[in-house]
């Protein structure tokens, strides 16, 4: 047995627990790889919890491209005891397990690991704690971890030590210092174990150059360059997982872009502030997650009657409640979609690419004022957290639109136009005045009772409608046009659906199978109907019981999607998974099932 | 300028002959004529209730939002555009009531603007429930047995909270809550106006005459900086004081908290995205 041999494409995971550092390793890693000229993926499950638990992070380091979740594990750095327990159901006979013998002990003593195929090949000690106790603590074991792994990988000494020190020169001399020996420490490991066990382990990864050169982010950079550039002024909003990170980078560069961010005391409040700004002229921006967002559903309602603009991020979270805050899922679609009393035209995207994300969050603050109604953006924990390596976000696609006028003295904020869109005034620009009410109202704005102006009203706001169908993203379709069957998902789920598709048709050349990924949820472009019909079989793959995109899809166009694979778990979709259930689909036969998963239908 | 100036005179008023109300707009249009501030530069926020309706019987900007909430999106106003005068109008329900987690919030963030607060404890528009502020013993069609809860002391609270102006008026004394209310929107901060008014169609018991045996005006040697003393007259029941009780204009504004003021006044929707920057900071990321 070697192992990583002739891998192009290695799956390392990190498993400790919370408060060990693993994102400090993770974060070394993620850079010295790309800087190293491989493609790098890397995302994270984690327990709701500080200190203790298990949490673990998967990085991918290929030749080629990758920015999907898969289930096999090459390397499994433990630096726990729990760790291997952790992951019990992804180890395979081809994993290689590394970890201080503290860490290892008790699976190896218990032997329980037989039934996955592992011997004692499979085990690699290394003095983890040990050479961290001799640098000045166990604190260094990250560290030495992160070295010893940059050195099996062949990453150079130069590049790790220069993102130790990027990382650690703010935390003073003598940190560096020891930070850097951590690093030597880690190294020398790596060297001696490969010289020692280079029959059964040969790494032969192959790094490109422009690989070095590109961007490295997760789904929250994307979003959150998107509201840079979609001319984001104003964000309150109330901290909760996984939308928080969001918070934090309009925080962080509040002070550059001149924008504002307020922590407000309840989501409540976050929104109704945001419809403030919004009303005054600020493009503005909420993030919440489920339960957070259910609080805000009142003013959502406010947003459509007062047609003011306001985009809404709400990154996804298993619920109902409080579920599993740390967790990905994808089932607040129909929340989104029905929130807010009454009826009034909005508009929700769910992106499944950074640059998607980067493109639709900058599209929601335009049309947001163009429709002056509410636009959602929905991502999840899977998705915010994901990074990966490309080459560029399409700033050249930026364009900002001025939908604000300027107000005369006889404005009228509600004036009833053909196309139902009255040019938005703001108070104290002009001579007008500029009045909005939850109430139904009349064209200037003031509360009304008269039940023909009250119908009017409602003819006006959903007209809008015919508008927006204008500005409807089209959904993406990956592979020919003349497909026989048709994968269907949205947001997240697009790279790992993407690489289980083209991994099958690698192997099965014949066969006519396309993927139609949805980036806008609703309103649905013109051509979902005929992309389906044309399929002679059609499945969707969705992280929620239900189908919540498959039902909106009977619901708008009639179609009925009968194979639906479903996952509300908690954890994304694998490559595997998806795979293993492509195959079923279209009767592929099963030759090789290792690493993959069960069908979870 | 002239009280007139903020007529509104095709405006359908659904407040009740007598209503307090009434007397708090003439109030109110006469302060804001004294102190010569534009329509146009003013924006009334309020939430549902009789007193949220004040904005639309008076010229100017108006955002008349959702029950309770009036304080937020008058925070994001100003902070939008600090250049606006920002009046939130609201009732004791309003305000007290569903909105008591902003009302507290509001006062610690400070945003330069006057909060009115029309008072006649009870509710009105939902017809004669229990507010925050009703008496003990007052009796509704929901509270059978009489209220027992204590009565919200909105003066106590915001002083307790270092809030940078409080004042109590009665709609009855129009001259003096006319001076309080220019003094209320003149302060820079928040400011709390509390007004005592009789609702004539739902409160038998606090009555117009009522207010009146029931309250009388600060020494004229209170001092407003003394918030300990203002604190105790604000525990005051039985007879209620009335006027300035507590200034403190020593704290710095949410707007000038805010890192978008600290070197340029302008307002947010006129400010310029500048593409470079953008791309500068994701060329970071490589």
């Amino acid at each position: 047995m070697v192992f990583l041999s002739e891998k192009e494409d290695i799956s390392l995971v990190l498993c400790g627990e919370a408060g060990q550092g693993i994102q400090t390793v993770e974060a070394i890693l993620a850079h010295a790889i790309k800087q190293s000229g491989y493609h790098i993926f890397s995302t994270k499950e984690y327990m709701s919890r500080v200190r203790g638990g298990q949490n673990s992070t998967e990085i991918r380091i290929s030749s080629h491209r990758v920015a999907s979740y898969v289930n096999r594990i090459d390397i499994l750095l433990a630096l726990s005891s729990g760790a291997i327990k952790h992951l019990e159901d992804r180890i395979s006979g081809d994993t290689l397990i590394i970890g201080d013998p503290e860490h290892l002990k008790t699976v190896k003593e218990e032997g329980i690991f037989q039934e996955h195929g592992l011997n004692t090949d499979n085990f690699i000690e290394i003095p983890l704690m040990e050479s961290a106790q001799e640098i000045g603590g166990l604190i260094f074991a990250n560290v030495i971890a992160a070295g010893f792994i940059s050195s099996i990988l062949n990453i150079p000494k130069e590049i790790f030590d220069g993102l130790i020190s990027d990382m650690f020169t703010r935390k003073g001399a003598q940190i560096l210092e020891n930070d850097l020996k951590a690093g030597e420490a880690g190294y020398q490991i790596g060297r001696e174990l490969m010289e020692s066990k280079s029959e059964i382990i040969q790494v032969s990864l192959s790094g490109q150059s422009e690989v070095r050169d590109e961007l490295l982010m997760n789904g929250t950079d994307a979003v959150g360059f998107g509201c840079l550039a979609g001319k984001c002024r104003f964000m309150s909003s109330y901290p909760m997982t996984p939308s928080t990170p969001l918070q934090s980078f309009l925080a962080s560069n509040a002070h550059e872009f001149e924008m504002i961010y307020e922590q407000a005391e309840d989501e409540i409040a976050a929104i109704n502030m945001a419809l403030g700004a919004s009303y005054a002229g600020a493009r503005s921006i909420v993030a919440t997650s489920g339960s957070g967002f259910a609080l805000m559903g009142e003013a959502v309602g406010l947003a459509g009657m007062i047609e003011t603009p306001l985009v809404i991020y709400i990154a996804q979270r298993p619920g109902p409640a409080v579920g599993l805050p740390t967790r990905t899922s994808q089932e607040d679609l129909n929340l989104a979609l029905y929130s807010g009393p009454g009826e009034f035209p909005r508009i929700i995207f769910a992106p499944g690419k950074l640059e998607d994300a980067f493109i639709l969050t900058q599209k929601a603050f335009n049309l947001a004022e163009k429709y002056q109604i509410p636009v959602f953006i929905l991502t999840d924990q899977y998705f915010v957290d994901c990074y990966y390596n490309l080459s560029s976000l399409p700033l050249e696609d930026v364009e900002n639109e001025n939908y604000l006028v300027k107000t005369a003295p006889d404005y009228q904020r509600y004036l009833i136009t053909h196309d139902g869109i009255t040019p938005q005034g703001i108070p104290g620009y002009g001579d007008g005045l500029v009045v909005v009410d939850s109430d139904e109202h009349d064209e200037e704005g003031h509360i009304t009772e008269n039940l023909d102006l009250r119908t009017q009203m409602v003819d006006k706001r959903l007209k809008k409608l015919e508008q927006i169908k204008e500005d409807v993203v089209s959904p993406e379709l990956v592979g020919p046009e003349n497909y026989q069957e048709l994968v269907v998902g949205w947001g997240s789920t697009y790279w790992p659906i993407r690489e289980a598709l083209e991994n099958l048709l690698q192997r099965n050349e014949e066969k006519k199978i396309s993927f139609l990924h949805f980036k806008q949820v609703y309103p649905f472009h013109k051509s979902v109907a005929e992309y389906l019909e044309r399929a002679e079989d059609v499945i969707i793959f969705e992280n929620n019981a239900q189908g919540q995109l498959a039902n909106l899809i009977k619901l708008e166009t009639g179609f009925e999607i009968q194979e639906r694979v479903l996952k509300y778990n908690g954890m994304p979709f694998s490559v595997e998974e998806v795979e293993e259930n492509l195959k079923r689909f279209t009767s592929i036969e099963n030759v090789d099932t290792s690493g993959a998963e069960e069908v979870s239908k | 300028m002239k009280p007139r100036d903020f007529d509104m005179p095709d405006a359908d008023v659904a407040w009740c002959p007598g209503c307090g109300n009434l007397a708090i707009l003439r109030s109110l249009k006469t302060a804001l004529a004294e102190l010569e501030i534009l329509p146009q530069d003013l924006v009334f926020v309020s939430g549902i209730g009789q007193a949220g309706k004040l904005p639309h019987y008076i010229r100017g900007n108006v955002f008349n939002g959702l029950h309770g909430r009036s304080l937020s999106p008058a925070t994001g106003i100003k902070a939008a555009n600090p250049e606006l005068t920002v009046i939130d109008v609201s009732g004791d329900g309003c305000m007290y009531g569903e909105g008591g987690n902003h009302f507290i919030h509001t006062i610690r963030r400070n945003p330069d603007m006057t909060n009115l607060v029309h008072n006649n404890m009870v509710y009105g528009l939902t017809k004669g429930q229990a507010s925050p502020t009703s008496q003990i013993d007052f009796n509704t069609p929901l509270q059978v047995d009489g209220v027992f809860l204590e009565p919200f002391n909105p003066l106590a609270v915001a002083i307790a909270l270092d809030a940078s102006f409080v004042a109590r008026a009665f709609s009855g004394d129009r001259k003096q809550t006319i001076e309080i209310l220019k003094a209320a929107i003149k302060h820079k901060g928040y400011a709390l106006v509390d007004i005592f008014q009789p609702c004539v169609t739902f409160n038998k018991v606090n009555t117009r005459n009522w207010f009146k045996e029931h309250t009388y005006y600060l020494e004229e040697d209170h001092d407003p900086s003394d918030r300990n003393q203002a604190f105790q007259r604000a525990t005051e029941t039985g007879e209620y004081p009335l006027g300035i009780f507590y200034t403190n204009p020593h704290k710095k504004t949410f707007e000038e908290n805010l890192s978008v003021y600290y070197e340029e006044k302008t307002p947010l929707f006129q400010r310029k995205v500048d593409i470079q920057k953008i791309k500068a900071l994701i060329e970071t990321k490589r």
